[in-house]
């Protein structure tokens, strides 16, 4: 089901074949970067990461004819702020194909904002294991980051200020493929 | 799914001031921390830099690993307090133990109490959080949430199914927590025992009352064999071991006359041969070792969202967060 329209400023940065396009394109970045499909694993970030992981894995195995392996993980207990923001009340799955010692990791992320999400995976994957090398690939880099972390693979780049907010919609959770600046 | 809205307040006392969006929020959050328990490195930081003290005034060994489990795989700091060989044995009164530990900078008190109440009187005195590990005869609400999560796992749901809890009702903090539990997500609950077991008037609340455990076992889909406290004898309320097992122990034979494949669950610890059959507490319908493990989980729920809860905090953070 598509949102109800809001009262405020909204203007669409990806509409559907837009972001079919960046995603195919990220597809093709993600297979150029890991030099193949070898060690590759997609790991979504929970939520819509997590089917934006999905979504680049099936477009490199339709061109790559191989399984690429997937997971998700969930941050929320690795959050530096939750003694202020309080628990969230229901924690997503964190689900990640075996050990990842020896593998390139690809953190897929809806939106790269302060960081702070990313800064939480690293702290959590490192528990699962030593990867050889982890990227970070997103759909839309908003700008505003609080730490040292920038994405190797970026669909849309756009600046924004505080107090606006990036909507990503997917088909799977949202009922469409959309991505608004929210003023 | 459970609305974001429902928080759990600052203690978890019991179940019988709880709503059912509460319970059933701690046993959603409980199933992610199931998968932590699994991981090669079994921790996750939430809860660092919290102090937590595990106040035992009563033996205890399963509840106590099973916290102190749950409080190291989130990262809290912890220290365990016994009754004997500390303080309380000179003579402390229970808020000035706790007070003089909430001076040393503690987050929260984990309690087990002889005393009916205590956990709420320490509670409303000290500003940590307080968990009931089990207060006297009246609640143990982690044991039941536990039990809760265990029968939702295994069936599904617990709205509609028959649970039973079979013996000593009457002294039991497992039961009472579980007939609260287990009534507000909608089951139906029987309880089945020698009648100098069964609280007076247990009837009105709604509650089925078995007299012959071959009844219990007809109706039921579910068995809550609960623990025979071997000093109930010397008491007087059974005449002695040999016949309650003879009456009212749970039998592979007794079992097999009901169509059903009953689920069996035990709290522990178990008298083999008195109130369960070894051959049933083994089989291939008991879950108690899944309780165990999911008492982890539903105890690291319990923390984390105690942990979390101070709305103030989270109001003024919304604000400066994205």
């Amino acid at each position: 089901m598509p949102r109800p329209p809001k009262a405020e400023d909204r203007t669409t940065l990806l509409d559907a074949r837009a972001m079919s396009r960046a995603l195919q394109r990220m597809a093709v970045e993600v297979l150029e970067l890991a030099q193949g499909t070898e060690d590759l694993l997609l790991i979504g970030i929970q939520r819509r990461g997590v089917e934006l992981a999905e979504r680049i894995a099936k477009l490199i195995e339709k061109d790559e004819g191989v399984a690429i392996p997937r997971g998700a993980l969930d941050i929320t207990l690795y959050r530096d702020d939750l003694q202020t923001v309080g628990p969230k009340p229901v924690i997503g799955e964190t689900r990640l194909p075996g050990d990842l010692s020896g593998r390139h990791v690809v953190i897929v992320d809806d939106v790269l904002y302060t960081g702070r999400t990313v800064r939480a995976a690293l702290d959590e994957l490192t528990d699962f294991g030593r990867p050889k090398r982890i990227s970070l690939c997103v759909l839309v880099d908003r700008g505003g980051r609080e730490l040292p972390i920038q994405a190797d693979i970026v669909g849309k780049s756009v600046k924004t200020a505080v107090g606006e907010r990036v909507d990503v919609q997917v088909e799977e959770l949202d009922g469409r493929d959309q991505v608004d600046v929210i003023r | 799914m459970t609305p974001p809205s429902a928080t759990l307040g600052k203690d978890l006392t019991g179940l019988e001031h709880m709503t059912p969006e509460q319970i059933r929020l701690i046993l959603d959050t409980a199933e992610p921390f199931k998968e932590v328990s699994e991981r090669p490195i079994k921790k996750v930081p939430a809860l660092r830099g919290k102090t937590i003290v595990n106040l035992f005034f009563e033996a205890s060994t399963r509840t106590r690993v099973s916290f102190e489990f749950a409080e190291k795989r989130l990262s809290a700091d912890t220290v365990n307090v016994a009754a004997t060989g500390s303080s309380v044995s000179k003579g402390e009164t229970l808020v000035d133990t706790a007070r003089n530990l909430e001076a040393m900078r503690i987050d929260m008190v984990v309690i087990r109490h002889p005393s009916s109440g205590a956990a709420e009187f320490l509670g409303n005195r000290i500003d940590s959080n307080v968990i009931n590990a089990g207060d006297g005869q009246h609640e143990h609400p982690t044991q039941a949430l536990l039990d809760l999560l265990t029968i939702r796992d295994k069936h599904g749901k617990i709205e509609g199914l028959k649970v039973c809890l079979v013996g000593d009702v009457l002294h039991s903090r497992v039961a009472r927590s579980n007939l609260w539990g287990l009534t507000k997500l909608g089951a139906e609950v029987a309880v089945c025992g020698p009648w100098t077991l069964m609280p007076r008037g247990i009837e009105e609340l709604g509650v089925k009352v078995f007299g012959r455990v071959e009844e219990a076992i007809e109706w039921a889909d579910v068995l809550n064999v609960l623990r025979l406290q071997l000093e109930r004898m010397e008491k007087g309320y059974i005449p002695s071991l040999r016949e309650y097992y003879r009456v009212f122990g749970v039998t592979p034979e007794r079992l097999e006359r009901s169509p059903k494949a009953i689920t069996i669950m035990h709290p522990g610890p178990m008298n083999r041969g008195v109130e369960i059959d070894s051959r049933v507490a083994d089989g291939p319908h008991s879950v108690i070792l899944d309780q165990v493990t999911n008492g982890v989980a539903v105890r690291m729920a319990v923390l984390y969202l105690l942990a979390g809860g101070r709305a103030e905090l989270a109001d003024a953070a919304k604000r400066g967060s994205e």
